[in-house]
């Protein structure tokens, strides 16, 4: 007796901000299923969401939108790429110029919108040799900096929003961001991290960027060490970060600028 | 005015025909020989003395010079700019040379080859000064111009608004094929609106409908994110306003302020007759996103120009962020329109 295996529905996650984008892929998916079984298993109205539905799902593919508040197309792609095993990214844009021309030069499969149903069906068919784009690539496109930081724990994606982090410490291989609750463990180095976030971050020294708008004031150290005379004192949590002698100029300026 | 063609590098070549432009080259090139005899003599009366010397010559020749540009006139607008322009110059040199020989051989002065060279640049240059003189002027006038600058200033749709409206619009064809029909009607309304003739004046009632159906477009797809108040006490004053001044403003409030929120927002408008002035005030969430300060601008300045085109300072628009008591920010238009029933 020779059981025939059917393949498998490819898993289609759909994210998009706009409810009728959603609808109209969902129907287009629908009338693709004879050519090409499929399934929508999740869909999310923004990067945010969709982070938290790949956990529970097994998704093959992810259409996705990239001007989405929360977080971005580009950037839900990012956090997705540093996965063990991502699901394929197919973008569905309206209109970016920027990205499509990127698309186009790295030959990465895109939609526009409003979307045609042989266009998707060629995507989806083409899948398995499609490239997809390498996190740097993506860094690329972002114009903007991350609304968050990934970590990766015990197999699950964490998201750390930017804005809830109070500093960023370099240890050893690690960088360790620090929120008002706890510390997570993120893979990328101070440099990238201080280069992206600038606006938001401010090196204290060597290993340690703080945001600016944590820093409540600054407190003499007890001990009289030539390297670190001031401390910066940050707000919701009791800890102290020393102040390199260097930075300690730009620092006070910059506090004293704000107003803080 | 057969040939006038589109010159990328500035003003076509005066029409010599014309009275003005006569009576200008005139009065110009005697100005700088005025000016000359002021630098060259000592005193007041020795300067008017070198004056009339230095008339008696120039009269002549600047009036041959007139004569030759007006009866060549038609073939020099056929030219290229830079080719016409040089040829008034050289004719204007070379002229100068030749009355300044036929001049020496009468008078039996001996003006040597230096003397022709001398006379053949300062009309050369005279000649350039004015063209470069009456170029701008032409420019600085030019009606064109106005309407060329009216023209690009249209206001423009923004592609990610039509290709989302019309993704939005697909997708209720199933669902609800009616409210599909009105959403492309809405949608052809427009665009009927943005190929309107800019310099058209519309009536303000005209300009707020097309608003409201923009803005129910941009409720299908936005749905709940997307909340409007209206506040328009007075009946409306019977004001005709340049066409788009407001769907622009209201596009730009979806794009930067609902769009980047997942929670949405309201945007309020608001229309006020106080005096001879309408007060027009618009405002949504303002999301602190450096990304979408930018680009912000464009259509701001256009709105901007296109007022002081219309009315020149008599109109205002004022933009600015505002803190809320409840912490959140606005971001705010407003503008002020002159109602004393005058266009332009």
């Amino acid at each position: 007796m020779s059981a025939i295996i059917a393949p498998s529905p490819v898993s289609v996650l759909i994210v998009d901000d706009e409810a009728p984008a959603r609808a109209r892929l969902r129907d287009l998916l629908a009338d693709l299923a004879a050519e090409l079984p499929n399934e929508v298993v999740a869909e999310a109205e923004n990067g945010v969401v969709a982070l938290g539905l790949i956990a529970a799902h097994q998704v093959d593919v992810a259409l996705v939108d990239i001007r989405m508040p929360r977080m971005d197309g580009i950037e839900f792609a990012r956090h997705l790429s540093r996965m063990q095993q991502p699901p394929a990214v197919i973008f569905v844009t309206a209109y970016d110029a920027y990205a499509v021309a990127a698309f186009e030069l790295n030959a990465v499969d895109y939609l526009l919108k409003p979307v045609r149903s042989p266009r998707l069906l060629a995507a989806l068919r083409k899948l398995r040799q499609q490239r997809q784009l390498s996190p740097a690539q993506l860094a690329q496109l972002q114009h903007s900096a991350r609304s968050h930081l990934s970590c990766h724990e015990r197999g699950r994606l964490l998201l750390i929003p930017v804005a809830g982090i109070i500093y960023l410490k370099a240890e050893l291989k690690y960088v360790t961001a620090r929120t008002r609750e706890r510390e997570f463990l993120v893979d990328e180095s101070l440099t990238h991290l201080e280069q992206e976030f600038g606006d938001q971050f401010i090196r204290l020294h060597r290993s340690v960027l703080v945001a600016r708008d944590a820093m409540i004031g600054f407190a003499r150290s007890a001990a009289d060490d030539a390297e670190t005379q001031w401390q910066a004192m940050l707000c919701d949590i009791p800890e102290r970060l020393p102040v390199s002698r260097r930075q300690w100029p730009l620092v006070k300026s910059l506090v004293r600028r704000t107003g803080g | 005015m057969a040939s006038i063609k589109q010159n990328p590098d500035g003003q076509p070549l005066p029409d010599f025909r014309n009275a003005g432009v006569m009576l200008r080259v005139l009065l110009g090139v005697n100005l700088l020989a005025l000016l000359a005899a002021l630098v060259r003599s000592d005193g007041l009366a020795d300067c008017l003395h070198d004056y009339v010397a230095m008339a008696a010559w120039l009269q002549p020749l600047l009036l041959f010079n007139l004569a030759l540009l007006a009866l060549l006139g038609n073939r020099l607008q056929g030219l290229a700019l830079w080719n016409a322009r040089s040829i008034v110059v050289l004719l204007a040199a070379s002229s100068a040379v030749l009355l300044s020989a036929l001049w020496s051989s009468l008078t039996f002065d001996e003006w040597g080859w230096q003397g022709l060279v001398r006379a053949g640049l300062l009309a050369g240059t005279a000649a350039a000064f004015m063209l470069s003189y009456l170029a701008l002027r032409a420019s600085a006038l030019s009606p064109a111009l106005i309407e060329a600058r009216l023209q690009s200033l249209t206001a423009r749709i923004r592609p990610h608004f039509l290709f989302n409206s019309l993704t939005a619009v697909i997708s209720l064809i199933r669902l609800d094929p009616r409210r599909a029909e009105s959403a492309l009607e809405e949608l052809a309304e427009l665009f009927r609106a943005l190929l309107r003739d800019p310099r058209q004046l519309v009536p303000i009632g005209d300009e707020l409908a097309l608003c409201r159906q923009y803005l129910d477009l941009e409720k299908l797809r936005l749905g709940e994110r997307l909340q409007v108040e209206w506040s328009i006490g007075d009946p409306l004053p019977n004001l005709a306003v340049p066409p788009l001044l407001l769907q622009p403003l209201l596009e730009n409030a979806v794009y930067h302020g609902i769009e980047p929120s997942a929670e949405g927002g309201t945007i309020r408008v608001g229309l006020l007759l106080r005096g001879e002035e309408l007060h027009i005030d618009l405002a949504n969430p303002s999301v602190a996103l450096a990304e979408h300060s930018r680009g912000n601008h464009m259509a701001l300045d256009n709105i901007r120009e296109r007022l002081a085109l219309h009315y020149d300072l008599e109109a205002r628009l004022e933009t600015g962020e505002v803190q809320l008591a409840d912490g959140s920010r606005e971001y705010r238009v407003h503008i002020v329109l002159p109602c004393g029933g005058r266009s332009r």
